[in-house]
């Protein structure tokens, strides 16, 4: 079954990235927000939830987003070790002297790293919402979208861990964007191929930048 | 004018006359109705039958490889062999220049006619007419299957093929896809027999080399091969056994053949009865990039349209030949082919430009690195074209062949003039066959490079690829059938006399090639074969060398076989012991060359006999005496590198069709 | 130049393999490495020692025969075949690591030939064009755009040497199989087959134990032949528009 190939994998991993491209723009959008205060922040996060009612209850867009998101990530990750794993058994036998590209190491521990952010990521912000913060405790905090940011960034080995998966998310986009272009094949002449790269590039700078400016400018003190 | 009663090979005892050989299956009539009549004579094979018909076919280059495919898809039950890891790298791959067919699409006034008198003319009428007149005819037939497979010959905006005029022909006759129109015909080929390996129809033995004919109550009937990754030794039996095995251009150890190319498949069936024709037949081309050293493993061909815009020279004097050509002013320059053929210039035809080349390097006026005793090379200066036309026109032209010459040899084209000298690049001579492609052992037939019909004494540029293609796409699918309606065969059993006796020869040669364990390397003998062969029946042969070069082949074999050193076993990948099988064969090949090459005193093709020239020095040709295909009949040794005295079999060749006329090129 | 070699001996496809060290002197900067290596098996053989094994056959760069890790590199520095690889490419002193391309789709046979086999039979999965002889219409009766024809004589330049297989860091030969399926792709006559044609290439090349792409372009960086990664791309389209259809 063609579904089942090397290049079916593949399309489900860059359909799937795509999916988590969109979703990463959105949610820039949203911590951006942040720069505007308080009452922005926390309204959008609380509009996310109304987005639709009556026609949807109460968070129940966030509830299929969640879903969506949840489905890609297992797609994306069978299919990222179902190919890795491929590799590693389509050459058992290793050159003694290499010179390989290393974007492919990037991307996979990459990923793995970006996965273990996500876990804590999600711990610390959706799931459990705690506070790093030893300052900044209570419900009051927590219970709070925009307060949590801030408590939580202005530790600042929080932001470093914050900033590294930021690393690995521009490396991984900046190559995962391209590659889901050419693995749709939209690439097929010289032109389109560098158009993919220059996208891939710029998609990776504009996300990472956007992400980072929030956490920093409350590492900085720039946002009270 | 000699008597050929008095020849010398005679006069030496190196060979016997026998009876003329001549062509039966070509049918009577009008040349243009031949083909036509001869597909109608020839016997059906009803399709149900074909599939319990076993063909073998060795070799998988344009003439091998299609022909198994078409014969798997007429329903045989093909079985193809090759050398190589794949089909798909016969060492057709490599020609560079074009196919030419008889389309006529530009309008030019080209007709299958006019193909087939070119072919004729371009080989200085020591062809066949009637195999000729067929090649033109299928030519064009050959052009709309290629397309068909999706082969991407070079097309022109409004969508259609582009052709372009080849080899000082006056018609654009020739298909092309850039340089590389061998690789992507071969491709196309290949695409066509992988597609029947994968229908079942046919069987691929890559890595397997044919070591032995099996021939049983007179017919052919199987291949001895070599499997060359575990050594084993194997039968294969058949009821028609077809080789497209290639040249035998190797025997001169540098030439642009590919490392592997060899002669032992043809050379074993002629050992076996086939009949060996015009084997000093040789093409040599001028524009190869010269040897650098000792170390030189081959020679690189580039396209001959180099010269349409490049002029070569030599310097007037042997003192000035190491220094920078650029610092040799105009007045100490030797344009030299512009000085003898003015009217030519430097597109005098193929064998008077290489000939021309050695002369002036022999008197010691070559340029270029010092080999053995003297350079090996004249320049092909561009700095005039460069001048004229300006470097962008001259890059758009030859950028490609300036990329490979500077990558080769490390000197910028543009800057220094190139160095060029002649190269073996490849054989008209072969096994001999009928109009049928059929040798003198009944069921081996022969197609392609191998056999030795449809280019006479000179091969018009870009025909090889045309003939690989019309033998096996097209004449052999009609002609094999004729034999095959008459089988299947009564089945060789495993332990039968001819099976066994081919299989043992083939063990015990193997054996003995590894047990000699001498002091000589396996390619010090094919170099000091190379170096006999193109120094006496190269491009100028006399009497004298050919017969001092028939002495030292024979010293040379005699000492292969008590000094040679094969390392490695017989049951694994030994590429020693490879080389040496086939070393051994272009041991006797040589000789039998020089034999061919001194029985034939004239002048014809590329070749120039020195004892039979014009007064002003130009190549002289006999019809009286020499209008004949030369077909050898092996001499019957017994031993190891026994060749014993070959017996000469003419045929004679009748010119009905065309009028014979006598080249100049003043 | 004198250079130090390390180079994969294994003495069959079930042996143990190992790198052995040789040292070769006066080696011209005009040999080719082939011949460099031609020169040391000469010195082998002088020896009493087996030479070491390797494929050639065209050396001009065109049948794909020769293919050898130098270094780390598919076919060495240059973007050339082994065979068209000069010693001006290399220093005085240099070690020079050379081993076979490592792919468990080819197995080694023995020093540095591998078997590239499952080639032959991607190919044979449906690498053609089914047309029997003497089926053809004539040859100017489908007018083939220039821009078309030009891009499958890009993709139809491949000449199968596994240099693309030997340099991705998932051992893949999607390079491979994209230029065959671009080049008939490009063309009216692979029409037909086309969805056909490329679902079955793709099966093959994963049955045979070929990693999968991840578009990394260590392949078209190592082609000899410059095949570009769009290839990929091409092959890509036309798996994703046979799995709608």
């Amino acid at each position: 079954m063609a579904r089942r190939t090397t290049v079916g994998l593949k399309l489900l991993m860059a359909v799937t990235g795509l999916l988590f491209v969109g979703y990463l723009l959105l949610h820039m959008y949203g911590n951006l927000r942040a720069l505007a205060g308080e009452e922005a922040f926390n309204g959008y996060a609380e509009h996310l939830r109304t987005f639709g009612e009556p026609m949807l209850p109460y968070g129940g867009l966030l509830w299929v987003v969640r879903i969506v998101l949840v489905l890609s990530l297992v797609g994306h990750a069978y299919s990222a070790f179902a190919l890795w794993s491929r590799a590693g058994s389509a050459r058992r036998t290793k050159y003694a002297a290499v010179k390989t590209a290393m974007r492919t190491a990037w991307m996979r521990w990459g990923g793995v790293f970006l996965l273990l952010f996500l876990v804590w990521h999600l711990l610390q912000f959706t799931v459990v919402k705690f506070s790093v913060n030893p300052d900044e405790q209570g419900a009051a905090v927590t219970q709070n979208p925009y307060e949590l940011v801030v408590a939580s960034f202005q530790v600042p080995w929080n932001t470093l861990i914050y900033v590294l998966a930021m690393v690995a998310l521009a490396f991984h986009l900046s190559h995962g964007a391209f590659s889901a272009q050419q693995t749709l094949g939209w690439t097929m002449t010289a032109s389109a191929y560098r158009r993919a790269k220059i996208i891939g590039h710029s998609l990776a700078a504009v996300i990472v930048g956007g992400f980072l400016i929030p956490p920093l400018a409350i590492l900085f003190g720039l946002i009270p | 004018m000699t008597d050929t009663t008095v020849n010398a090979g005679i006069a030496h005892g190196l060979y016997a006359e026998g009876e003329p050989v001549a062509d039966t299956k070509a049918p009577a009539g009008p040349i243009s109705q031949k083909w036509t009549q001869r597909q109608f004579d020839a016997a059906l094979v009803n399709p149900a039958n074909r599939r319990k018909l076993d063909v073998i076919i060795v070799g998988t280059g344009l003439a091998g490889g299609s022909a198994a495919a078409t014969l798997g898809e007429a329903g045989y039950n093909v079985k193809v062999f090759c050398f190589q890891d794949s089909p798909r790298r016969a060492h057709s791959i490599a020609a560079q220049g074009g196919i030419n067919a008889a389309k006529n699409y530009k309008e030019d006034g080209d007709s299958v006619y006019r193909l087939f008198y070119d072919t004729v003319k371009g080989g200085d009428y020591r062809s066949r007419e009637t195999n000729v007149y067929r090649l033109a005819e299928v030519s064009a037939n050959i052009i709309d299957q290629c397309v068909a497979q999706g082969v991407p010959f070079a097309r022109e905006y409004g969508g259609l093929l582009d052709n372009r005029s080849f080899g000082g022909v006056q018609v654009s006759r020739t298909f092309y896809a850039r340089g590389q129109t061998g690789q992507q015909l071969l491709i196309g080929a290949y695409q066509a027999l992988e597609r029947q390996v994968a229908a079942g129809t046919v069987t691929q033995y890559t890595r397997h080399e044919m070591l032995e004919l099996v021939v049983a109550d007179g017919r052919a009937r199987g291949i001895v091969v070599r499997d060359l990754v575990t050594g084993e030794i194997e039968t294969h039996l058949a009821d028609a056994v077809v080789l497209g095995s290639g040249g035998y251009g190797n025997v001169f150890f540098l030439s642009t053949n590919a490392m592997g190319s060899n002669v032992t498949a043809t050379w074993r069936a002629h050992r076996k009865g086939a009949y060996m024709a015009n084997p000093c037949y040789t093409q040599i081309h001028p524009t190869c990039i010269p040897v650098s050293g000792e170390h030189q493993s081959k020679l690189t061909l580039m396209s001959e349209s180099l010269r349409n815009d490049g002029r070569i020279w030599v310097p007037k004097s042997r003192e000035d030949c190491d220094k920078d050509p650029r610092q040799i002013p105009e007045e100490d320059r030797d344009y030299y082919l512009e000085r003898i053929y003015p009217s030519f210039g430097n597109l005098v035809p193929r064998d008077i430009a290489s000939r021309q080349a050695k002369n002036v390097c022999d008197e010691g006026r070559g340029v270029g690195p010092m080999v053995g005793d003297f350079r090996r090379g004249v320049y092909l200066d561009f700095a005039d074209a460069i001048g004229r036309l300006g470097k962008a026109a001259v890059e758009a032209k030859y950028g490609n062949l300036f990329d490979m010459y500077q990558r080769i040899t490390g000197e910028n084209p543009y800057e220094v003039p190139m160095r060029i000298y002649p190269a073996v690049h490849y054989v008209m001579g072969g096994l001999w066959v009928d109009y049928d492609l059929q040798s003198t052992i009944p069921g081996l037939f022969v197609i392609g490079e191998a056999n030795f019909s449809d280019h006479g004494a000179n091969r018009l540029g870009a025909s090889a690829l045309m003939q690989g293609l019309a033998d096996g796409y097209f004449v052999l699918p009609n002609t094999i059938r004729d034999y095959l309606a008459k089988g299947p065969f009564e089945p060789l059993a495993p332990d039968s006399p001819a099976v066994a006796e081919a299989q043992r020869s083939v063990e015990e040669r193997t054996a003995r090639l590894l047990e000699i364990n001498g002091e000589r390397s396996v390619d010090s003998f094919h170099k000091e074969l190379g170096a006999v062969m193109w120094e006496y029946c190269g491009m100028e042969r006399t009497e004298e060398g050919l017969l001092k070069a028939i002495d030292l082949i024979r010293g040379l074999r005699e000492e292969f076989w008590r000094n040679v050193r094969v390392l490695g076993a017989a049951d694994t990948l030994n590429q020693s012991l490879e080389k040496a099988g086939r070393v051994a064969d272009f041991l006797e090949l040589g000789e039998l060359m020089c034999i061919d090459a001194l029985h034939r005193r004239e002048s014809c093709g590329g070749h120039f006999r020195a004892e039979s020239q014009t007064e002003d020095g130009e190549a002289m040709r006999h019809d009286d005496q020499f209008l004949y295909v030369a077909a050898w009949e092996f001499g019957g040794g017994e031993g190891l590198g026994d060749t014993g005295q070959p017996v000469l079999h003419k045929e004679d060749l009748a010119y009905e069709a065309i009028e014979l006329k006598q080249r100049s090129y003043k | 130049m004198n250079l130090t070699l390390k180079i994969w001996r294994q003495a069959g496809p079930r042996h143990q393999g190992e790198l052995v060290t040789y040292k070769v002197e006066d080696i011209s900067e005009d040999m080719s490495f082939l011949e460099m290596l031609d020169v040391l098996n000469e010195q082998l053989n002088a020896r009493g020692e087996e030479p070491i094994a390797f494929d050639s056959d065209c050396r001009e760069g065109i049948c794909g025969m020769c293919g050898l890790m130098i270094s780390g590199e598919a076919h060495g520095p240059e973007r050339t075949t082994t065979c068209q690889l000069h010693m001006r490419s290399f220093h005085d002193g240099e070690v020079i690591t050379i081993e076979p391309w490592r792919a468990n789709a080819f197995p080694v046979i023995k020093d540095l030939v591998v078997d590239r086999g499952a080639f032959d039979r991607i190919i044979q999965a449906g690498g053609y064009v089914s047309v029997n002889t003497g089926a053809a219409p004539d040859a100017h009766a489908t007018p083939v755009p220039k821009p078309h024809a030009d891009r499958a004589f890009v993709a139809a330049e491949c000449i199968g040497c596994g240099a693309c297989v030997a340099a991705c860091p998932n051992a893949s030969a999607m390079l491979f199989t994209g230029a065959k399926v671009t080049h008939l792709s490009e063309l009216p006559q692979g029409q037909p087959e086309r969805m056909a044609r490329v679902v079955s290439m793709v099966e093959q090349h994963d049955a045979e134990g070929f990693g999968g792409c991840t578009n990394v372009g260590a392949c078209s960086a190592a082609c000899p032949k410059g095949i570009p990664q769009d290839v990929i791309s091409t092959l890509n389209k036309d798996l994703r528009a046979a799995l709608r259809a």
